[in-house]
């Protein structure tokens, strides 16, 4: 396969920036006016009081705040933000649309290459992608607010128009199988069934949408908008099995032989990965997959009108520096903890999660504990977690993450006092489809591997992304491997049909 | 959609489902469970495919009642829809020539026992399976499991049956009475388990358990099912349930499987006010 992926297609882009109406608009206002303006700053709900719910944190900018947002991009001539979007979305164009009150069009124009803008709105970590190539972030150090309007215009579009649902081209009959409904699985099946292939997405869980479905909380993505967005699938003629694991309720090899011609993976990083510390299996210890499954998926946050129970804590410890850890400690707050905090083993420079989160976390009463390491967990009488064993740490060389290393000091030991313990240490990859599928090559991680131009692994017909390849990752480089599969996928149908 | 096609209750407080799910049938083998939801409120609960039926394109299962999602299952009808069904999950039994196999079912485990038997026969073992419940109007699938086995011992508490007592007494009379057993199974409740296999701990006789640790999604991406097997952390639903019942740290398992009891008595309580007014 010759072709490479279409990213970071700067010609068509600067085709649309030529538009005459690009041109007055820039013109309008000079671009010294345009940096003087402030950035939106985006309503949010008080934080003493969205701590105790689940509702949405952030509300969303207004229209008049959406345009005069739109008014900071520069619409540059080579528009550095593009480059970091890893799918390349038209960032100017987009913008530019919301400048002129085009709101639905320029959701429109996002979903050229993005599939999922509300959700990619919400969750993607724009300041380390967009915004930190952003010209205006470069010269000023506040850049044009990509993340927040590209939320709005999605958000704009699913609640005041109906969402326009593409022509789709005529039946290939061809039949693809999508493992896992997560964003990468979910990217695949709406490019290809856009195409024209008969496209079924094998889900284990009952609910469709991968970590964003079991993982990631309502008050950060709303359930109805993940919902919204798998509707939109399902009218562009994508049947979801849920229910069915592949690999046990039917293998790859029994796939193919229903008649499935190409195949993607994309079943995630959902294996957490435990510490191996003295008393981890202790009652009140959890994974954060557990305890996000219990309130996400299983709404134990409802219990008892709904059957799955939840671990309270008074007193709760969330390991880790990522957006699982964020997610699961501002979710033991929101339950009722009256100290709920964050132990992780660098400085805050070193921690992985979105700086919206950790803000958001801050602001909502939760406490950081840096440079700590728990090393044993200690059990009260009935066999429950009640302290957990910690070593302080101070860091050394930068190893192979470029991060500095976390060291040990000698004899720093101390307790904290916990009744909840949530360990967000990461995840790998599951490795059941690699143990079903005879011949499929792995990685040292467990990850299956792929030649990233194509996203094709080592047999052929079968194709990779998301998580499964690249171990815990972002929603958007999920998507963006979808994308590059599904553009595999069906090159490698037409040219098999041509054999 | 899977549909009910058969519920009865077997004994008292012990059920069977019949339920349509033609690609789990074609998939399941001995050992393996499925994780099972009767609605959308429903807690994500793992029953063992006790039968299955290939041209049916069903699925049996046998259930004790005892909390919430036990009463809700119990209370579907045939004709109803269950809301979820996943499966066929977990590591099937291994199943060899080993010799002399003893099949141990309690409670649940009588059910779960059947398929085990059935295939450890078939591949040439001498099979004997002893079922124990309190007393004889408890114990089920006699006739079933009998015709899969060389021979089968009925075992109840009150000697309504012809072996008296629980299953470690006759179970260490036979080993001492020096009558052959490679291998012993045993299915049903933690405490049977765990007894079982300090009966045959010293005499060295492999003793395979079927764990049941609480679970959530069942395919290993929550670690709900952790349990420690030989002073390694194990997650049952894809590593097990099967296990060697002599690695097992019982007092953890008892430990963890006790963890939502407050919840649980809470949960059963609201749900026997709103179904029985
Ligand atoms: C709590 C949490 C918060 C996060 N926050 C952010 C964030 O703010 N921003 C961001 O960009 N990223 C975030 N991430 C990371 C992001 O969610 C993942 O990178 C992304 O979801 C990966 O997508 P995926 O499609 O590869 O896999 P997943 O989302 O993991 O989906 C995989 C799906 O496949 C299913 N599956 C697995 N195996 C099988 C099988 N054998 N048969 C059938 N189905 C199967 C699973 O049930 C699951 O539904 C977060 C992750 C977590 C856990
Ligand atoms: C692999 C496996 C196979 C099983 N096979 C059978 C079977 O064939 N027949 C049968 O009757 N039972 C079986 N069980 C046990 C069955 O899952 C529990 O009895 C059931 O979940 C109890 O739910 P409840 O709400 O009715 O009772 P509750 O009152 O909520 O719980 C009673 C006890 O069941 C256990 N339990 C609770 N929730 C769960 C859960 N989500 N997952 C696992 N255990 C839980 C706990 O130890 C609890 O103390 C199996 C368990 C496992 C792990
Ligand atoms: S780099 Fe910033 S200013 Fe330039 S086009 Fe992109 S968003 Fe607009
Ligand atoms: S039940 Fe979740 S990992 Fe086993």
């Amino acid at each position: 396969m010759e072709e490479k992926k279409e990213i970071p297609r700067f010609d068509d882009l600067k085709k649309e920036a030529q538009k005459e109406w690009r041109k007055e608009l820039k013109k309008a206002i000079p671009v010294k006016e345009r940096m003087k303006i402030p950035r939106q700053k985006m309503p949010e709900r008080e934080h003493d009081v969205r701590n105790k719910d689940f509702f949405e944190v952030n509300l969303g900018l207004s229209p008049d705040q959406a345009v005069e947002e739109a008014r900071r991009c520069l619409d540059c001539p080579n528009p550095f933000c593009v480059i970091g979007c890893p799918v390349a979305i038209d960032i100017p164009s987009f913008i530019k649309l919301i400048e002129i009150g085009k709101f639905s069009e320029a959701a429109r124009k996002i979903k050229e290459t993005n599939s999922l803008p509300a959700i990619c709105g919400r969750v993607c970590p724009q300041e380390s992608q967009c915004e930190v190539q952003c010209i205006v972030f470069k010269s000023t150090g506040v850049s044009v607010a990509i993340g927040n309007l590209e939320r709005f215009v999605a958000d704009w579009e699913r609640e005041k128009e109906e969402i326009l649902i593409p022509q789709l081209a005529n039946p290939t009959g061809k039949r693809v199988a999508i493992v896992g409904a997560g964003p990468a699985g979910l990217t695949v099946a709406g490019e290809l069934s856009k195409k024209g292939h008969s496209v079924t997405v094998f889900e284990a869980l009952h609910k469709s949408g991968g970590v964003l479905a079991y993982g990631i909380p309502e008050f950060r993505l709303p359930k109805r908008i993940l919902d919204a967005e798998v509707d939109y699938l399902k009218k562009l003629g994508v049947e979801i099995l849920n229910n069915f694991v592949v690999g046990r309720t039917a293998t790859i090899d029994d796939l193919k032989k229903e008649g499935y011609e190409a195949f993607f993976i994309g079943s995630g990083a959902g294996l957490p990965t435990f510490m191996n510390a003295e008393g981890e299996n202790l009652n009140g210890i959890y994974s954060a997959n557990e305890y996000l499954t219990r309130i996400n998926l299983m709404r134990a946050f409802e219990f008892p009108n709904y059957d799955t129970p939840l671990p309270k804590g008074k007193r709760v410890a969330v390991i880790g520096g990522g957006n699982t850890a964020m997610d699961s400690v501002r979710s033991a707050k929101r339950l009722g903890a009256e100290w709920a905090a964050i132990v992780y083993r660098r400085t805050r420079k070193e921690m992985p999660a979105r700086v919206e989160e950790v803000k958001h976390a801050e602001e909502e009463g939760i406490e950081f504990l840096f440079l700590t390491l728990p090393v044993k967990f200690i059990e009260d009488e009935r066999g429950w977690v009640k302290e957990m064993e910690c070593l302080r740490m101070e860091l050394g060389e930068p190893d192979a993450s470029g991060r500095r290393r976390p060291i040990p000091i000698k004899g720093s030991e101390f307790r904290i006092e916990v009744d909840l313990v949530i360990n967000a240490v990461g995840t790998s990859p599951n490795p059941l489809i690699p143990q079903t599928t005879k011949g499929i090559e792995v990685g040292k991680w467990g990850t299956i591997k792929v030649d990233f131009n194509t996203m094709a692994t080592s047999i052929e017909g079968i194709y990779a992304g998301g998580d499964i390849v690249r171990g815990g990752a972002t929603v958007i480089l999920a998507m963006g491997d979808g994308r590059m599969a599904a553009y595999s996928i069906d090159l490698y149908l037409k040219n098999k049909n041509s054999r | 959609m899977f549909k009910i096609l058969r519920r009865e209750q077997i004994v008292p407080n012990m059920h069977l489902l019949e339920v349509g799910a033609s690609f789990v049938a074609k998939k399941a083998l001995p050992g393996q469970f499925v994780i099972v939801m009767t609605d959308e409120k429903s807690e994500r609960i793992p029953l063992t495919i006790s039968d299955w039926n290939q041209e049916r394109g069903t699925i049996t299962i046998v259930f004790m009642e005892v909390g919430t999602s036990t009463k809700k299952l119990a209370n579907m009808k045939s004709g109803d829809y269950l809301y979820a069904l996943l499966g066929p999950l977990g590591m099937p039994s291994e199943i060899e020539n080993f010799g002399t196999v003893l099949c141990v079912g309690g409670c649940y485990g009588i059910g779960n026992i059947y398929p085990m038997a059935r295939a450890l026969k078939e591949k040439g073992n001498r099979v004997i399976s002893m079922i124990e419940g309190r007393s004889k109007f408890l114990i089920y699938w006699e006739d079933r499991i009998k015709k899969v086995s060389d021979e089968l011992m009925a075992v109840t508490r009150d000697g309504t049956t012809k072996y008296q007592g629980h299953v470690p007494e006759i179970l260490r009379k036979m080993i001492s009475d020096g009558k052959k057993i490679d291998r012993v199974v045993a299915i049903g409740c933690t405490f049977m388990m765990m007894i079982a296999s300090e009966t045959t701990r010293e005499s060295g006789i492999k003793t395979i358990v079927a764990l049941n640790p609480v679970m959530v999604d069942g395919t290993g991406m929550c670690g709900a099912c952790r349990v420690s097997v030989g002073g390694s952390t194990r997650f049952a639903c894809v590593d097990g349930p099967d296990f060697d019942g002599h690695q097992v740290d019982w007092e953890e398992l008892f430990f963890r499987r006790a963890a939502y009891i407050n919840e649980e008595l809470d949960s059963l309580q609201k749900y026997e006010c709103d179904v029985y007014p």
